[in-house]
């Protein structure tokens, strides 16, 4: 193997790579082949950094220096003043929010130091297309330990013994679910990757499918072992172009090296694996939904039990684990049980990868140990609100959970604790809201969503959560009625209830969780006809505030309408009846005189 | 799963036990406990989809669908709590919500599974906009009207026609509140590969699926003192007519049903039964000869038009296998045309040919172009069972309460041959009757061929036949015969005759029957028909004497070239999908 | 038959053949087709339909099921804007609303020349860069409005 002294990471992610990312990371071949330094310094795409807020994002080690919003035209500079004179290029180190001097190294971001990667922790350090560097990394170390010496028994045992929850959204015990399956009687039995991470504003799965595919292939593989399966599927949505590419390139490499297929390191186990891409339904992330759509069906969950553990895929006993889950197993095996059972809490062992999102200043990925709390995730890690707005809301487990408001911030995150607050852990999906965002609006916002995700065959969720999102149009719309509060509770309870799935009996929870903490902006809506976060359009009235304006006349030429009239240098007048509400004169207001 | 294992639950505080894999829903009607149900059906697989039959069991977190859990040891169940009642009232406001309600002037009024619910539960608002479909009807079929602004969506239409049918005309598309039955591509059910056998109209909750009614027809002809409209009536018909009336499961109504069809205004009363005569005298010389000659065999049935059009479109290269004979139906209708007005010196033109059939599916075959010679329809117009009972409501007449009266001669006597047509191995057995003493010559000792009967998908027998050894099966239910059909494709199995009728039971479980559930139901009726073929005093199809004077006075002898042209027919192959 | 139509059919009995007889089939001939043909036309169904040996019933709810699947032809440049969480907080709906008033055409629709198809999308995972497009296979993000005609331009004139 070469040696170089430099190595030059450019993040692929899927954040990246629509930032850029490509073209920088051609420049720099192309520069460090013009300076002939293509033999001392290497170039390595790999996975996702997770902060994605501020790509294309370069590394340069040995030094660990944070290269951010990397522009092609900014690759000399890396070149000639870092790579060949040893001197930081300043201008693009990153700048901590609330810090002078920029940060010029990896681990002294703030946004990483209070971090503890474990799912994580090859995203952005390897290059997720080499296999090689997954085995640099302690790569198939863990399969090799599991084949070599344990029994399937043992590694189900450690595997339950490190508590590890399913980190998908339920939060099973992802060891007593192996033990079902490896129990289950069945001429064969199969491992499934619930790869279809369809949670909206979720995105680590992805992260680890582009960054470390490996570390995926490695698990089932260890996974099948304990069961006794020797095929595994891998299920991904089709959204995730990069993470396809990169996840067949691993299959191909890692047969190719022996660690799929035919009796694995002779030790008599063969395991291999098919990709199935998701066609785009949201209910396939609920597993027998997922396992029907392998099998080529329509993707509708049926009534459990039985369970898929005892009939699954094809009818044969089968384990269906996220990819985040999946991502502990193997250090989970090569570190044991007491290192992974010393992070977290009580019930809630190791860590959580969220993703940050909304009016939040670091948008991306964070891994913390389970029992964080929210402020530290937003405020330490997330560096606050932009513009100084206030916290209002997190939104967390996308449609199938609720929303944790100020009083909660400092509670420790696990699976536990949100669900006390009437939210959930979810895939970790975590949508920041400030006081512009409306409660009543984001709770439609998620109706609409499982509603047209809705696969339509049990009645609760198929008609009611249909009604539940009536009701929420008419209160946005401006058309609540008295009583529309308590037949959305009475609607919630039955979808809850009686749902078939998870998708139906978890739909209500952003309706209920908003209403519970925010039931006076809906009373307002209703009530008042008024929208508090000056959102929903039917509510607003638009008022030109005479002791503000100016009356430069701006407002009146973009009215599409012509609702605004005036005379210059006097205060302008709109005329609400005529107002369609667009908002085009508040966006061109100078003076922001222009009221909703 | 083991059945013979005994679980312990209670279920509203009474102790029950039954055995393993029995569902909440089974444990609790063995306790006299009724949960209501909509997509549920005893017959087809089961779904939990609607959740109308949610119950509380303690330690779960949500209710559960008791149609599709199994009951556990020591399980704590509770089907009538605040909250189950209260849920169920919501999800069936819910339904009716998306449910087209023109109730008064539906189909299924006074007789819908979503209307008795509403009623039973009190749902006396509803509080939600209307979320209703505005598809207009699918009225391309001949046979079957699907209104799917009425649908609600269970499943059961597509359950039937998949899995016991095996024809999957109708699947679900779409998805969410979208989601739609039908047909692939929206398309009419004529224009896909349907075969009209109206299981899914007899499963049917609601009006989403009925019938073409031929009833404003018929009434029209009645009315027209120019025709002579005579009436034919299968055998299922009259097992099961007295249901529609309130009378007992498996009633035999023959002579009362013969009464009522005089005072609907018929001027003659035949039974298609002595049609089935003929078919046999048909389709037992077929067998004979294709024996004799080389095949090609199997010879399959051709009575079932379900069957019939199943063939077209999935088996077309067994086509050459299928009795050339026209149904019993059909038979019948030339019959009336040709020997009946020359025998009554009437016009045939001024015939009115109806027939009372269990069947939706003889709607279509009735009207395909090559039943007809000259214009002349064989059969002019089909009811069902359930449109004759509407008929005599609609005339004011009491059924139980009519006296018995007799068929009219000469195409009202029939065998009991005949009558068992209406059964699944009913046909084999009446060919069996006459094929065998054709050949021997000798009286058969014992006329009942018990391995031909009874529910069984596929049932197989060897008969002798003089010196040779006949190879039978019998099959109902077109998912079992497209199976037995493969195999024997795949040259796994061989066989001289087949029976086939594509309703599970065989026509007494026809498309047009009264709606019912279960096996049991299906049981009575036969046994009705298998008392009628006992208590006839010709019970072999050749002795039926006015049989034996068509073919004296019109016919000459079966397969002759008169009958060929008039009771032969041929089959086209039709697209797969 | 065109000679294209000739070639296409092939690519697809290709596509039917490698998966016939396997568990599962259908939705990876589903997918292989709509990257044959841009959708999935009726007479493409039929033939899957036979070639798999599955209703034809089942195929077209499979492919009415899946929000990837079209069965209406789409324009060379298929625009999809995220409408995950995140976009949805940092105004989606003002993106949606300006490609649509750019190209004169609604959700779901395709311009008269065939250019562009118009399609809100589910999260895509992007959501650090919210809120976000897609022009097939290239990526925008942290758009305004204005930038919307821009970008448009680049596709016009290929």
């Amino acid at each position: 193997m070469a040696f170089y002294r430099s190595h030059v990471l450019v993040c692929g992610g899927t954040g990246c790579t629509s930032s850029g990312c490509q073209k920088v990371q051609e420049a720099l071949a192309t520069s460090l082949k013009r300076e002939g330094l293509d033999k001392e310094v290497a170039v390595v795409q790999t996975g996702c950094f997770g902060f994605c807020r501020l790509g294309p994002i370069v590394i340069v080690y040995p030094e660990g220096a944070f290269y951010t919003q990397v522009k092609p035209e900014d690759v000399p500079d890396i070149v000639t003043e870092h790579l060949i004179k040893g001197k930081l290029v300043e201008r693009l180190l990153f700048k901590e929010e609330m810090h002078e001097k920029p940060v010029s190294l990896y681990g002294d971001i703030d946004f990483y130091k209070k971090q503890h990667r474990i799912a994580l922790r090859n995203c952005g350090a390897i290059n997720p297309e080499k296999i090689g560097e997954y085995f640099a990394v302690d790569g198939y170390q863990a399969l090799a330990k599991v084949l070599h010496t344990m029994t399937p028994q043992e590694v189900i045992d450690t595997i339950k013994a490190s508590g590890l929850r399913g980190r998908g959204g339920g939060g099973f015990l992802t060891g007593a679910k192996w033990e079902f399956a490896a129990r289950a009687v069945g001429d064969k039995k199969y491992v499934v990757c619930n790869a279809d991470e369809g949670d909206p504003g979720a995105f680590m799965d992805r992260s680890v499918l582009e960054g470390d595919p490996h570390t995926v292939l490695e698990a089932m593989a260890i996974a099948g072992y304990a069961i006794g399966a020797s095929q595994g599927y891998i299920y991904v949505r089709a959204e995730y172009p990069i993470a396809v590419e990169r996840l067949r390139t691993a299959i191909a490499q890692a047969r190719e090296e022996g660690m799929l297929g035919e009796n694995i390191f002779n030790k008599g186990f063969s395991f291999d694996i098919e990709l199935r891409l998701g066609s785009g339904a949201f209910v396939c992330g609920e597993e027998t939904a997922l396992l029907a759509s392998v099998e080529g069906k329509r993707g509708m969950p049926r009534p459990r039990p039985p369970f898929p553990a005892v009939k699954g895929l094809l009818g044969c006993p089968t384990i269906i684990n996220n990819v985040e889950t999946l991502a502990n197993i193997p250090p989970i095996i090569l570190k044991g049980v007491e290192w992974f059972t010393s992070i977290g809490t009580e019930r809630s062992k190791g860590t959580k990868v969220f993703a940050l999102a909304g009016k939040i200043n670091n948008t991306g990925l964070v891994e913390v140990p389970m029992g964080t709390t929210l402020r530290e995730i937003i405020y330490d890690i997330g560096g606050g609100l932009p513009g100084g707005k206030t916290f209002k809301a997190a939104q967390t487990g996308g449609p199938s959970g609720g929303c944790i408001p100020v009083q909660y911030l400092d509670i420790p995150i696990d699976y536990d604790s949100l669900a006390e607050i009437g939210s959930m852990m979810g895939s970790g999906g975590l949508i920041v809201m400030d006081e512009t965002s409306c409660m009543v609006d984001i709770a439609k916002f998620f109706l609409e969503f499982t509603q047209d995700e809705s696969c339509g065959k049990c009645t609760p969720c198929r008609e009611g959560t249909r009604q539940m999102l009536e009701i929420l149009k008419r209160i946005t719309g401006g058309q609540g009625k008295p009583g529309d509060i308590e037949l959305l509770e009475d609607l919630a309870e039955t979808i809850k209830a009686a749902s078939l799935c998870g998708l139906g009996q978890t739909a209500p929870n952003p309706v209920l969780s908003t209403l519970r903490y925010f039931r006076e902006e809906y009373e307002a809506h209703i009530n008042e006809k008024r929208c508090p976060a000056g959102v929903c359009q039917a509510l607003l009235n638009y008022r030109i505030e005479p002791e503000k304006c100016k009356g430069c006349g701006l407002c009146a030429k973009e009215c599409p309408v012509g609702a605004i009239t005036g005379e210059r240098k006097s205060p302008f007048v709109l005329d609400a009846g005529k107002c369609i509400k667009c908002g085009a004169c508040v966006a061109k207001c100078p003076f922001k005189a222009i009221s909703r | 799963m083991n059945p013979l294992k005994m679980i312990k639950l209670t279920i509203n505080d009474r102790s029950v036990e039954v055995a393993e894999g029995t569902t909440i829903l089974e444990a609790a009607a063995q306790a006299g406990i009724n949960i209501p149900t909509l997509c549920h059906h005893p017959e087809l697989r089961k779904e939990g989809s609607c959740r109308v039959c949610v119950v509380e069991v303690e330690g779960a977190r949500s209710l559960v669908a008791s149609c599709v859990h199994p009951v556990m040891e020591g399980m704590v169940v509770r089907t009538n709590t605040d909250r189950v009642r209260w849920t169920r009232k919501n999800i069936i406001e819910l339904l009716v919500a998306a449910h087209d309600r023109d109730c008064l002037t539906c189909d299924r009024n006074n007789n819908c599974e979503l209307q008795r619910l509403a009623q039973d539960y009190g749902v006396r608002e509803v509080r939600f906009p209307a979320a209703v479909r505005h598809d207009p009807p699918d009225c391309s079929s001949e046979s079957i009207i699907r209104d799917t602004n009425k649908c609600i969506l269970c499943g059961r239409c597509i359950r039937v026609c998949k899995d016991i049918q095996g024809v999957s005309a109708l699947g679900l598309a779409f998805r969410g509140s979208r989601t739609k039955v039908g047909p692939a591509f929206n398309r009419g059910l004529a224009n896909v590969a349907c075969t009209n056998c109206g299981q899914c109209v007899a499963v049917c909750p609601v009006g989403a699926l009925k019938e073409r009614s031929a009833i404003d027809d018929v009434w029209k002809a009645l009315n027209d003192k120019a025709k002579h409209v005579v009436v034919q009536v299968a055998p299922a018909v009259r097992a099961a007519l007295g249901e529609e009336f309130g009378m007992r499961e498996g009633s035999l109504v023959t002579g009362k049903m013969v009464a009522a069809l005089r005072r609907l205004g018929f001027d003659r009363v035949f039974d298609t039964q002595f049609a089935a005569d003929v078919t046999i005298m048909e389709e037992g010389h077929e067998l004979l000869h294709r024996l004799e000659n080389g095949g090609p065999l199997p010879l399959i049935t051709s009575c079932s038009p379900g069957w019939i059009k199943y063939c077209e479109h999935f088996y077309p290269q067994l086509l050459a296998n299928v009795s050339s004979c026209k149904s019993p139906q059909q038979i019948f209708g030339a019959l009336v045309k040709t020997y009946y007005a020359e025998n009554q010196g009437l016009d045939p033109k001024s015939i009115f040919s109806v027939s009372v059939m269990p069947c939706t599916a003889k709607k279509f075959e009735a009207a395909r172009p090559e039943m007809a010679r000259d214009g002349v329809r064989d059969v002019d117009a089909v009811l069902t069972t359930r449109e004759l009972a509407r008929m005599i409501r609609e005339a004011g007449l009491d059924l139980p309460s009519l006296p018995e009266e007799e068929f009219d001669l000469p195409m009202g006597m029939s065998t009991g041959a005949g009558a068992i047509f209406g059964v699944t191995g009913g046909v084999m057995e009446a060919a069996l009757r006459t094929v065998v003493e054709t050949v021997t010559g000798k009286e058969l000792r014992h006329i009942e061929f018990e391995a031909v009967r009874g529910f069984n998908g596929v049932k197989e027998a060897t008969v002798a036949v003089g010196d040779r050894i006949l190879r039978a099966a019998v099959v109902h239910g077109l998912a079992n015969a497209g199976e037995l059909l493969g195999r024997f494709c795949r040259g796994e199995v061989s066989y001289d005759f087949i029976e086939i009728m594509a309703c599970p039971g065989g026509c007494i479980a026809g498309g047009g029957q009264p709606r019912s559930c279960s096996k049991e139901t299906l049981q009575m009726r036969a046994n009705a028909l298998y008392r009628e073929d006992l208590g006839k005093k010709v019970r072999k199809s050749h002795e039926n004497p006015a049989v034996q004077e068509v073919y004296q006075k019109f016919l000459g002898k079966p397969l002759s070239e008169k009958s060929h042209h008039l009771l032969h027919t041929s089959y086209e192959k039709r697209s797969d999908l | 038959m065109s000679e294209r139509d000739e070639i296409r059919r092939k690519e697809l009995d290709e596509v039917i053949e490698h998966y016939r007889g396997q568990e599962g089939g259908l939705i990876p001939v589903l997918q292989k087709a709509q990257e044959i043909y841009g959708y999935l036309p009726e007479v493409v169904q039929e033939r899957i339909a036979r070639g798999l040996n599955v209703p034809l019933s089942d195929v077209y709810g499979v492919a009415t099921f899946y929000s990837l699947f079209s069965l209406k032809p789409v324009g060379d440049y298929k625009i999809g804007i995220c409408m995950g969480t995140a976009c949805y907080v940092k105004g989606a709906a003002d993106i949606v609303d300006r490609v649509g008033s750019e190209l004169g055409i609604k959700v779901n629709e395709t311009t008269a020349d065939g250019r562009f198809t118009l399609e809100v999308t589910r999260c895509i995972g992007a959501c650090g860069l919210a809120p976000v497009l897609t022009v097939n296979k290239d990526v925008y993000g942290r758009l305004i409005p204005d930038e919307i005609p821009g970008i448009l331009s680049k596709y016009k004139d290929m």
